[in-house]
C-alpha cells in the first residue's frame, strides 16, 4: 500500500517538475476563460435583466460555469501526455517496473487535481475583480472547488482511458471535442434554468457538468439547496471513482493491443 | 574507464538460465501472427542474439518475456520466474531498454534515473548511491544534470541503460540498442553491453545487423516470420555452412559442359557447387589449399579464369541458406 502510494507521488512529481518548467503553460490554459468570462460576459451582461435571472451580474453568474468549462477542458488534455509517453516508449518502460497502474493514473490526476485548483482559483479572482460577488464566500468557494476537482477528475480519467485506447493524438482532440461544448450548453453554464427549452432542462439533469454548474453556482451565490449540493456531490465522486478505475483498467486494453 | 562494476550489489548470481522459453505464440488484434512457436534459452553471464530484420517478430519476442503483453500460448521463465504467475517478480529482475529512446525528454538524466529507482520502491540514499554508480560507469557525469531533450542520440541510449540498470537486474533486455548510433557511439554501447555480461547478467540483444549479432553475442538465433530458423554460436551456425565460399568468374562465359568436365578431376573437392552467367560458385573445406587446386584443374582444361575470391563464410550466407532470402535484399524493402 505504501509503494503504491508512495510511487503515485513520485509520478505526481515528475508532471509538476515538467509543469515548473514552463508555467506559462498555466496561462495558455488561461486565455480562453478569460476570453469566455470578460468579453463574453460583457457582451451579454444585460441579459440578467431577463425575468428568470435571480442576479444582478452576469459575470457572477457566469463565473463558476467558466470554471467548470475550463476544468473540462484542461483535464480533457490530460491523455495527450500519455499518447506522448506511449510514442516515446515512456509508458513501455513503467508498465514492465513492478509500480502498480493505479499508482500511474493516481499520480496523474493528483497533478491535474492540482492544476485544476490552481486555474479554478485564478478564475475565480478574475470574475471577483470584475465586480462578481460570491456571497457563499469561504464554504461556497470550497464547495465549488470540491464539484470542480471531481468533475474534472472524472473527465480526466475519460482522457486517460481515451489516449490509452487510441493512442492518436488527433482522435483525442476530436473525442474531447465532441463531448465538452456540447455538454457545457446542455447545461444551465450561460442561461438559468427557468430560461432553458423545456428538452434541454430534462436533458441537463442527467448531465454531470450540470450537477456541477448548479453546486457551484448555488454554493457561490450563498443560495445553496443543500439537499440537492451533498446528492451531486456524491454523484460526481461516484463518477470520479468509477471513471479513475476504467481508466486503469485501459492498460489491460493497451497490453493487449501492443 | 572506472573499477566499479555495475552488477556489484546484486543478488548472487549462481549458475542458471536467464531465459528459458517455449513455443511462444502471440498473434496480433487484426491477424498479424508476430510469433509463432518461438522458443529459446541462454544462461545468466552471457549474450543471447536475436537476428532478423524488422516486422521479424523480435520486439513482440522482448514484450512478451519483459510482461509487457502477454503470449497467446506458450511460456516462459525469466530469471527463474514465470513471466505469466510470476510476472511481478520477474520485473523485479529485469531491467529493459526499448527500442525508442524512452527517456523522459522534459525531464533532465538525473531525475530520470531517480523516478525509474522509486518505480521499482527504491529511495533514500541507497537510490541515490545506485544512481551516482550508474552515472560514473557509462559516463553520463557531464550531462547528468541537464534536460534529456538536450542530449545526443548515442547520450540518450547510455541514459536508457543507466536506468534499464537502476534497480539491478539479472536480466537485461536490449531492443535494437545499437540503432541510429553513429559509428563511434556504437562501439562504446558495444563495449559497455560485454562488460555486462562479463559480470554475470543474461543479456537479450536484438538486432538487425549482422556485424553486431556477430560480434557481441556469444550464441545468437535468426528470427524469420515469428520463429527461430536457426540457433547456435556465430562459428557454429558458419561451420554448418560447410565451410569458405569460392567465387570465380571464368573469362568468355566457357559453356557448362566443359566447366563440368574440367572439374570432374577434383569433383570432391567442392560442395554446392553452381555455375551462372560466367560465374562458378563453390563452397570448399579449406579455401586457401582448395583454391590452387581448382586453378591448376581449370587451367589444364583450357578454362580461363579472369578473377578469383575466396571468403570465410559470413552471417549473410548464414541467413541466405535459412532463409531463402539475402539479408540486405530485405532490409531494403
Amino acid at each position: 500500500m505504501s509503494f503504491a502510494v508512495s510511487s503515485a507521488g513520485h509520478v505526481s512529481a515528475r508532471y509538476l517538475r515538467a509543469f515548473a518548467r514552463q508555467p506559462y503553460y498555466l496561462a495558455v490554459t488561461l486565455v480562453q476563460p478569460v476570453i469566455w468570462l470578460l468579453l463574453f460576459g460583457h457582451v451579454f451582461e444585460r441579459v440578467v435583466q431577463l425575468p428568470g435571472f435571480s442576479t444582478a451580474s452576469y459575470i457572477g453568474f457566469l463565473a463558476p460555469g467558466i470554471v467548470v468549462m475550463t476544468a473540462l477542458f484542461s483535464n480533457g488534455w490530460s491523455g495527450m501526455a500519455y499518447v506522448t509517453d506511449i510514442d516515446r516508449g515512456v509508458l513501455d518502460r513503467f508498465l514492465v517496473a513492478p509500480v502498480r497502474g493505479g499508482s500511474l493514473i493516481g499520480g496523474q490526476l493528483a497533478y491535474a487535481g492540482l492544476l485544476t485548483l490552481l486555474q479554478s482559483l485564478i478564475i475565480l479572482g478574475l470574475g471577483w475583480i470584475s465586480g462578481a460577488s460570491f456571497a457563499g464566500a469561504g464554504p461556497g468557494i470550497l464547495a465549488c472547488l470540491l464539484a470542480t476537482l471531481l468533475l474534472g477528475t472524472a473527465f480526466a480519467s475519460y482522457s486517460n482511458a481515451l489516449a490509452l485506447l487510441l493512442r492518436k493524438q488527433e482522435t483525442l482532440i476530436a473525442m474531447v471535442n465532441f463531448l465538452v461544448l456540447p455538454l457545457t450548453f446542455l447545461s444551465v453554464t450561460f442561461m438559468p434554468s427557468a430560461l432553458l427549452p423545456g428538452w434541454i432542462r430534462t436533458l441537463s439533469a442527467y448531465n454531470p457538468v450540470d450537477w456541477a454548474v448548479q453546486v457551484s453556482r448555488q454554493c457561490l451565490s450563498g443560495t445553496a439547496d443543500w439537499g440537492y449540493v451533498s446528492l451531486h456531490l456524491a454523484l460526481l465522486a461516484l463518477l470520479a471513482a468509477a471513471c479513475a478505475y476504467l481508466s486503469t483498467r485501459a492498460f489491460g486494453a493497451y497490453r493487449r493491443a501492443i | 574507464m572506472t573499477n566499479a562494476t555495475v552488477t556489484a550489489g546484486a543478488a548472487t548470481l549462481g549458475p542458471g538460465l536467464a531465459i528459458e522459453a517455449v513455443g511462444l505464440t502471440k498473434t496480433y488484434p487484426g491477424g498479424v501472427r508476430a510469433l509463432r512457436g518461438l522458443s529459446l534459452q541462454f544462461p545468466l553471464g552471457s549474450i543471447f542474439a536475436l537476428l532478423g530484420p524488422n516486422g521479424a517478430g523480435k520486439s513482440t519476442a522482448v514484450k512478451v518475456l519483459t510482461t509487457l503483453s502477454r503470449p497467446d500460448s506458450g511460456g516462459a521463465r525469466v530469471a527463474g520466474y514465470d513471466i505469466l504467475s510470476e510476472a511481478e517478480a520477474v520485473r523485479r529482475a529485469i531491467g529493459v531498454v526499448s527500442q525508442k529512446p524512452a527517456g523522459d525528454l522534459d525531464a533532465t538524466g538525473w531525475e530520470n534515473l531517480m523516478l525509474q529507482g522509486h518505480l521499482y520502491g527504491l529511495a533514500g540514499a541507497e537510490l541515490k548511491r545506485r544512481a551516482e554508480q550508474l552515472v560514473e560507469v557509462l559516463s553520463l557525469g557531464e550531462v547528468v544534470n541537464r534536460i534529456v531533450k538536450t542530449y545526443s542520440g548515442g547520450t540518450q541510449r547510455k541514459l536508457d541503460i543507466a536506468i534499464g540498470l537502476v534497480n539491478r537486474p539479472r536480466v537485461l533486455f536490449l531492443d535494437e540498442p545499437t540503432t541510429g548510433l553513429d559509428p563511434d557511439a556504437r562501439a562504446e554501447m558495444w563495449e559497455t553491453i560485454s562488460r555486462l555480461a562479463r559480470e554475470g547478467l543474461g543479456v537479450l540483444l536484438t538486432t538487425h545487423y549482422l556485424e553486431e549479432a556477430d560480434q557481441l553475442s556469444d550464441r545468437l538465433a535468426i528470427v524469420d516470420h515469428g520463429e527461430i530458423v536457426a540457433e547456435g554460436t556465430a562459428d557454429e551456425l558458419k561451420h554448418e555452412l560447410r565451410g569458405d565460399s569460392v567465387s570465380l568468374q571464368l573469362t568468355d562465359e566457357p559453356p557448362p559442359d566443359s566447366v563440368e568436365a574440367a572439374l570432374a578431376a577434383i569433383d570432391g573437392l567442392l560442395n554446392d557447387r553452381s555455375y551462372e552467367a560466367g560465374w562458378l560458385r563453390a563452397r570448399v573445406d579449406n579455401g586457401p589449399t582448395a583454391l590452387p587446386a581448382l586453378l591448376a584443374a581449370l587451367d589444364g582444361a583450357g578454362v580461363r579464369v579472369s578473377s578469383a575470391s575466396v571468403a570465410r563464410p559470413s552471417l549473410d550466407d548464414v541467413y541466405l541458406s535459412h532463409t531463402g532470402h539475402a539479408y540486405n535484399a530485405l532490409q531494403e524493402n
